[in-house]
C-alpha cells in the first residue's frame, strides 16, 4: 500500500485542544509542512500568542516562546535581531494582531523585520468567549455587540492586508482561506512562500487566513465554512496584496 | 582598564552595559534617560550587537523578552512613566525566568510629573511592579562610576538566579558628569556560555519552550514556589550596602542614590557641628540589606530616612529593624533635591524627639 500523506515531522503527535470545525488545526499542519519541506525546523523559533492558539507552543516540534497578548511581532523582532540565523514566525489571531497588538504589527512591517506572521482571522474573539473582534463584520452579533456590530457604536472592521500594503517595509502580504480543500491548498502555497521570503532575507511577510469558529459563531461546522465563503470573503477579498517581486495588486 | 573618563551618568550606564557583554538594546526616548539609547544607537553596532528604537516602551520590553530568551545579554532603559508601561513585559520575563536587565532613570511623578530627579518608583521597583508574585534584583548607584559598573553585577546576579535585574537611578545622576572608572576587563560576549534554557537554532537537541504559564492544577504554584527559593538565596547572599561613620553615630541617615548624595553633604555638615551622624546606604534595594541595618540600628539612637519620595523606603527600614529604635523620615517627593542644611535640621529634631511619638509612624 502506498502512503500518500503523513503527519508532518514538525507537528507533535499530541491531542490539540481546538473545537471541532476550527481552522487552527488545519493551519498548524500547513505551517509544520512548510517547516519540513523547507528543511528549516531545526533553526525555527515560533512565537505563540494569547488567544485560542495560546497552546501552539505545545504543538510544533521546534523551539517556541509564549509572550504577552499582541506582542508577538516585538518578541519575534528581539529573537531575529539577536539570532539572525533563526527562522522566526509569529502565530496570531485577530484580537491579538489587529487590536491589542496593532502597533507591534504595523511597526514590525514598517521596519521590514525579516519574520513571518501567520494571522488567523475568524472575525470573533474565541478564547474569551465570542466577544467582538476588530474584524467582526458589520451587523454580525457577538457577546459584546449582541444586536450586531453597529458602525455608529463599534466602528468598521479592520482590513489588515489592505492596511499593511501601504507600508514599504511589508514585502509579502496575501489573504487566503481554509474553508474549502482548494483554499487550504492555496493557503499552504502562500505560507510556504512567506517562509521562503524569510529564508531569502527579503523582509516582512504575512499571510492572513480566513478561518472558522463554529463555537463562537454559534453555527455548525459546515455552515461556518459557508459563512467564511459567503459573508467574510466579500469583506475580506482573497489575493496577493504585496509581493516585493511583483507590482502591488489591489487584491482579488 | 583603569583609565578615568569624564562621563555623564547615563553614558556611563550604557558603556558599562556594553563592557558587561550586553549585545541587545531596545528602547524608546523619554527624558531624562535619552542619552542611553542615543549612546547605544552607535556604540552597540560597533560592539557587534543590535540596537532598536522601538515604537513604544511596551514593544521595547517585549523585544527584550525575545532577545533574552536566546541567551543574549539584553538591556532596556526608561524613566518612570515608561517603566510603568514596561511592567507588563517585566512580569512576563519574571514569569519565564529570563535575566533581562533594565534601568529606571526616575523623574518626578505620578503621571507625567516632571523631568527632575525623584525616587517615587521605589515601591514599584522593590515590590514587583507588574502583576503577580515576583521580585527584581535592584541596584541603586549614587555616582557616575557606579552607574558604569553596576550593569555587570546586574547581569551576573540576573543570570545566576534567572531573574530580571534593574538599576534604579534618577535624572540628576543620569545627567551628572563625573570621572568614571570601569572595573575589570570588558566581557567578551562571544565567549559567554549559551544557557541551557536558551531558544534558537537547535541542531541535535530537543526543542525548548520559554513561557510563563501553566494551567495544570497546582503546577503554577510549584513554579512560583521554586522561584521563591531563589529569592531567598538572593536575600541571603546578594544584599549590599555602604556605611559611613556609623560606629559612633547617634542618628544614622538611611538613604540611597541621589538621596544619599544629599545625605553625604548633611553628614559632613552635621559632623562639623559636632553632631554624631552616620550614613547607611543600601546599594541593593531588593534584597534590602536588613541584617547590616540591624547591626547599625543596635548601636544608634534613631534612624532618619532621607528619600525623594513620599515615604517608601522608610517601610523597608522599619520592617528590617522591627521598630527596635525610632525611625524618622525626611521626605521631598516632588522632584526637589533636599539640601544638607535641611537634613541637618531634621537630624536635630530626631535627636530631640521622644521615642514613642515617632516610633513606627511617619
Amino acid at each position: 500500500m502506498q502512503q500518500v500523506t503523513r503527519r508532518p515531522k514538525s507537528l507533535l503527535d499530541v491531542k490539540m485542544h481546538y473545537c471541532p470545525g476550527c481552522g487552527h488545526g488545519i493551519v498548524h499542519r500547513l505551517v509544520a509542512e512548510c517547516l519540513d519541506e523547507l528543511g528549516i525546523a531545526k533553526r525555527t523559533v515560533g512565537v505563540a500568542p494569547v488567544g485560542c492558539s495560546v497552546f501552539a507552543d505545545h504543538y510544533f516540534d521546534c523551539d517556541m516562546i509564549q509572550g504577552a497578548h499582541g506582542r508577538g511581532p516585538a518578541i519575534a523582532t528581539g529573537i531575529k535581531r539577536s539570532k539572525p540565523e533563526c527562522i522566526v514566525f509569529s502565530y496570531q489571531g485577530d484580537g491579538d494582531l489587529a487590536s491589542i497588538g496593532m502597533a507591534e504589527t504595523i511597526h514590525s512591517a514598517a521596519r521590514s523585520e525579516n519574520i513571518t506572521i501567520v494571522f488567523i482571522n475568524n472575525a470573533i474573539y474565541g478564547m474569551t468567549g465570542g466577544q467582538m473582534a476588530p474584524t467582526t463584520l458589520i451587523g454580525m452579533p457577538s457577546t459584546t455587540s449582541p444586536k450586531g456590530r453597529d458602525v455608529k457604536v463599534n466602528g468598521y472592521p479592520i482590513k489588515v492586508c489592505e492596511l499593511l500594503s501601504q507600508l514599504e517595509g511589508a514585502r509579502y502580504l496575501e489573504r487566503t482561506s481554509v474553508h474549502t480543500a482548494a483554499h487550504v491548498i492555496k493557503t499552504k502555497k502562500a505560507l510556504k512562500k512567506a517562509f521562503q521570503y524569510q529564508v531569502d532575507g527579503k523582509g516582512f511577510a504575512m499571510v492572513e487566513v480566513l478561518s472558522m469558529c463554529p463555537t463562537n459563531l454559534g453555527i455548525n461546522a459546515r455552515d461556518c465554512a459557508k459563512f467564511v465563503g459567503e459573508k467574510m470573503m466579500p469583506v475580506y477579498p482573497l489575493g496577493v496584496f504585496k509581493d516585493a517581486e511583483a507590482p502591488a495588486a489591489g487584491g482579488k | 582598564m583603569s583609565d578615568k573618563l569624564l562621563m555623564k551618568g547615563n553614558d556611563a550606564l550604557a558603556e558599562g552595559a556594553i563592557r558587561a557583554g550586553c549585545r541587545f538594546f531596545a528602547g524608546y526616548p523619554i527624558t531624562p534617560q535619552n542619552e542611553v539609547p542615543e549612546y547605544m544607537s552607535w556604540r552597540m553596532p560597533e560592539a557587534g550587537g543590535a540596537f532598536i528604537q522601538a515604537e513604544s516602551e511596551v514593544a521595547a520590553i517585549n523585544m527584550l523578552f525575545g532577545a533574552a530568551a536566546t541567551g543574549v545579554r539584553s538591556m532596556t532603559s526608561s524613566s518612570s512613566p515608561g517603566i510603568s508601561l514596561k511592567q507588563e513585559g517585566i512580569s512576563y520575563c519574571a514569569g519565564a525566568d529570563l535575566p533581562i536587565f533594565f534601568a529606571n532613570v526616575m523623574r518626578g511623578g505620578p503621571g507625567l510629573g516632571n523631568i527632575a530627579g525623584a525616587q517615587g518608583d521605589y515601591h514599584q521597583s522593590v515590590r514587583g511592579g507588574g502583576h503577580g508574585d515576583y521580585r527584581t534584583f535592584v541596584m541603586a548607584p549614587y555616582t557616575a562610576s557606579e552607574m558604569g559598573n553596576f550593569p555587570r553585577k546586574c547581569f551576573e546576579v540576573g543570570e545566576k538566579y534567572r531573574i530580571p535585574s534593574m538599576i534604579l537611578t534618577d535624572g540628576v545622576l543620569g545627567q551628572m558628569m563625573e570621572p568614571v572608572e570601569f572595573q575589570g576587563e570588558p566581557v567578551d560576549a562571544a565567549k559567554l556560555p549559551v544557557p541551557e534554557w536558551a531558544i534558537g537554532a537547535n541542531p541535535g537537541r530537543a526543542r525548548r519552550m520559554v513561557g510563563s504559564y501553566d494551567l495544570r492544577d497546582g503546577e503554577l504554584e510549584k513554579m512560583v514556589l521554586e522561584r521563591v527559593k531563589r529569592y531567598k538565596q538572593i536575600e541571603e547572599k546578594e544584599s549590599l550596602c555602604e556605611l559611613k561613620m556609623c560606629e559612633d553615630a547617634e542618628v544614622v541617615l538611611v538613604a540611597y542614590g541621589i538621596g544619599a548624595r544629599a545625605s553625604l553633604a548633611a553628614l559632613k555638615l552635621a559632623r562639623e557641628q559636632g553632631l554624631k551622624v552616620g550614613l547607611f546606604r543600601p546599594i541593593t534595594l531588593w534584597p534590602f540589606p536588613k541584617k547590616q541595618l540591624i547591626e547599625v540600628a543596635l548601636r544608634a539612637k534613631s534612624l532618619l530616612v532621607v528619600e525623594l519620595s513620599l515615604g517608601q523606603m522608610v517601610d523597608d527600614v522599619k520592617l528590617s529593624i522591627d521598630c527596635r529604635i525610632p525611625v524618622h523620615l525626611h521626605s521631598r517627593p516632588g522632584g526637589v533635591i533636599p539640601t544638607g542644611e535641611e537634613i541637618v535640621e531634621s537630624v536635630r529634631k530626631a535627636l530631640k524627639a521622644g521615642p514613642k511619638e515617632v516610633a513606627c509612624s511617619r
